[in-house]
């Protein structure tokens, strides 16, 4: 093997070039097929004349997508042509090249998940001022900068609707704990408290008592191990909420690998898909959410709406839906689609999302 | 001519039960297998139901796939490299076995495995390429590849998420199912354990790996294939990491865009605490193993005893930093009595 060593310098160097051109083509690659989706334009948008400019909090996201696919088909219906913009990871800055982008590109509505209220402020202010309309959905941005914002459900509805099904399924008696995703996210601690009120104040769940709250962070393997916590910290426990996609199924998958099955209730927020499994081998009986679909569906005839002239987004307000009838903006210019589904046995295969 | 003198100059204590056994406790693997053991000890007493059946199957399912990596892991570090890119191999893996699944439901379960640790090879092989030929630090070669690796997944999956459901039953039941009270998936890991800690004790290659992690200009000197043999230890991790990416897919309800990201680091961690320096040279994949189920069974022991989550990171990082310094104590009084004992010699 001295060979190895004693190289030619020559050999040697064409090794290295070898090394590097093989690095820059990977990286080339890499980026050209990141670049795809992260410059992500879905549709041929671009002209200024009718388009409508989507922003989710991040591309790739297996619930962002229903919610533009929602988007797309009522920009569609609505008269729009549509395009997706959007960073590939959920950070507060990322989305301000994309609005940039759109008002370049005349888009006369950026309909916007802010990743942050605020940081979005200023690029969202130029865009109005060039004449963009702009409907906020799933999370809203500081009131100032936007006309409307489109809530998916009202947040004490979905708190309630879990703790209902909880209820249900352990007899409204018994211990009960909260698998969370990450102790800072608002709309989780939101709903949380919501829960907790109505726990302390609502005589049908007196005898539910909240033993535990613990935080998997929307992560898989952690969600797993809090679960497996749960269940052995509390012997007595007899059921699960978890508010989450990703808890709720890392939970279900534990669940239904484990002696627990069938002896511990497990309900929250959950995707169709993820959770078909488990709703037929019988480890949920019956979780809930909205139909995401719906949120942009509807976020895309509030653009139409205002672009039209017929709102200013002002409470009182009154808008065609397209196949959702008519929406009526409320306090704080906040529309409100609908009450959140709950999905069992006999529903979930009328869901693909 | 005997490959015992390019063997790193670590404790090899010659004769005498006596020195055996003082070897014995001075090796780096019986701290840390002591910590664990004294772990699960004082969390049995806070909270009986840890060593519950359901509670120690859970505990080996939880340490399996981090110990598959962290022996591929160790082999790497070893030879004085590192490999970063092993989360987003074990992503690609695994999503690659959810495709396979969906694009040919009725494939052999073991053609699965073969596919998923030859996919891995692959992998590995380009970063054990980049590595010995560019002749630049692994750090940050693996850095590169961790994110070239992890921009092709995100591109081929995009949203696309392969869920258990979709797998067949046969395949999920392997992270259920026990053999002699302990999961298949465990008995998978175990065998690795065993075969590349004997590879690496007895076999000459494996000898190798030591002493180019040691000193890597007098293993050339001494005739040893340096550049083939890192480019070795990374295919093998690279083939240990999609042996692990395809035992994920088989424990956890989905896998996608973003699997087995940040990973590494955990990896890393847990060889470093199970004795494998990380200036090469020293430590055994058994440590490495042995740290991996420490670390993941903290994290079953704080969750079981209430503890806040807070202190898990926290216990972790005391844990590498502890680790450091004994792995320097060591090296420090192992250099005192080479100079005493080769003085003696003279």
């Amino acid at each position: 093997m001295e060979l190895f060593s004693r190289k030619t310098r020559g050999g040697r160097r064409a090794a290295t070039v070898a090394a590097v051109a093989v690095s820059v083509a990977l990286l080339a690659t890499g980026c050209a097929a990141g670049g795809s989706t992260d410059g992500g334009t879905d549709s041929a948008g671009g002209g200024g004349d009718n388009t409508m400019a989507f922003l989710p909090k991040q591309l790739n996201n297996p619930y962002t997508d229903v919610v533009l696919g929602g988007g797309e088909d009522g920009a569609k219906e609505a008269g729009f042509t549509s395009q997706v913009l959007g960073p590939l990871e959920a950070s507060a800055s990322a989305q301000i090249p994309f609005i940039e982008q759109a008002t370049q590109e005349g888009s006369k509505v950026i309909v916007i998940a802010a990743n942050d209220p605020d940081a979005v402020g200023p690029s969202l202010q130029t865009a109005r001022e060039a004449g963009a309309k702009i409907v906020a959905f799933d999370s809203d941005t500081n009131p100032d900068y936007r006309d409307i914002f489109i809530s998916q459900v009202v947040a004490k509805d979905v708190a309630l609707i879990q703790l209902e099904i909880i209820s249900e399924q352990i007899g409204g008696a018994g211990d009960i704990a909260i698998l969370s995703a990450t102790a800072t996210a608002t709309n989780q601690n939101e709903w949380i408290k919501f829960m907790e009120e109505e726990l302390a104040s609502n005589p049908d769940y007196k005898d539910i008592k909240l033993v535990a709250k613990v935080y998997g962070d929307d992560d898989a393997d952690k969600s797993f191990q809090e679960t497996q916590g749960l269940l052995s910290s509390y012997p007595d426990l007899k059921g699960i909420i978890s508010p989450t996609t990703v808890g709720i199924a890392a939970a279900a998958k534990y669940l239904s690998t484990s002696d627990y099955k069938g002896k511990v209730a497990l309900t929250g927020l959950g995707l169709p898909n993820e959770m078909r499994e488990f709703v037929k081998d019988g480890t949920v009986k019956e979780f809930a959410l909205w139909d995401p679909a719906q949120l942009g569906y509807v976020a895309a005839f509030a653009g139409k709406a205002l672009v039209d002239g017929t709102i200013t987004g002002a409470e009182g307000d009154t808008f065609d839906a397209g196949d959702l009838g008519e929406i009526t903006v409320g306090e704080g210019g906040v529309a409100i689609v609908g009450p959140p589904t709950r999905f069992n046995a006999d529903n979930i295969d009328d869901y693909d999302f | 001519m005997s490959i015992d003198t390019a063997r790193p100059p670590v404790h090899t204590d010659h004769g005498g039960p006596l020195h055996a056994v003082r070897g014995f406790f001075r090796s780096r693997e019986i701290p840390v297998a002591g910590a664990l053991i004294a772990l699960v000890i004082i969390t049995t007493v806070i909270n009986p139901r840890f060593l519950s059946p359901q509670s120690v199957k859970d505990l080996m399912l939880n340490a399996t796939i981090v110990i598959i990596l962290a022996v591929g892991q160790a082999l790497v570090i070893i030879t004085e490299n590192v490999d970063l890119s092993i989360g987003s191999i074990l992503g690609l893996v695994a999503f690659g076995t959810g495709t396979l699944f969906n694009a040919w439901p009725g494939v052999p379960i073991p053609l699965v495995f073969l596919g998923g640790m030859l996919f891995g090879a692959v992998l590995g092989a380009i970063n054990g390429f980049l590595v010995t030929a560019a002749k630049v630090p692994a750090l940050v070669i693996t850095l590169g590849t961790m994110y070239i690796f992890r921009g092709i997944l995100t591109s081929w999956a995009g949203s696309k998420q392969y869920f258990s459901g979709d797998n067949p039953k046969a395949f999920g039941n392997l992270s259920v199912d026990v053999f002699l009270g302990i999961p298949i998936i465990t008995i998978v890991a175990i065998v690795v354990v065993i075969a590349v800690g004997i590879f690496m004790h007895s076999v000459r290659a494996g000898r190798d790996l030591y002493a180019i992690g040691s000193d890597r200009d007098a293993a050339r000197l001494f005739g040893i294939a340096v550049g083939p043999r890192v480019l070795a230890a990374f295919v093998a991790s690279g083939a240990l990491t999609g042996l692990a990416g395809v035992l994920y897919t088989s424990r956890y309800n989905s896998v996608g865009a973003l699997t087995g990201s940040g990973l590494e680091l955990d990896v890393v961690a847990a060889v470093v605490v199970g004795g494998v320096a990380i200036s090469g040279g020293t430590g055994t994949v058994f440590g490495a193993a042995i740290g991996a189920v420490l670390l993941s069974t903290i994290t079953s022991s704080l969750t079981a005893t209430r503890v806040d989550k807070f202190w898990q990171q926290a216990f972790v990082g005391m844990l590498i930093l502890a680790a450091i310094i004994v792995d320097r104590a060591v090296s420090v009084r192992n250099a005192r009595k080479l100079r005493v004992s080769e003085s003696r010699d003279v």
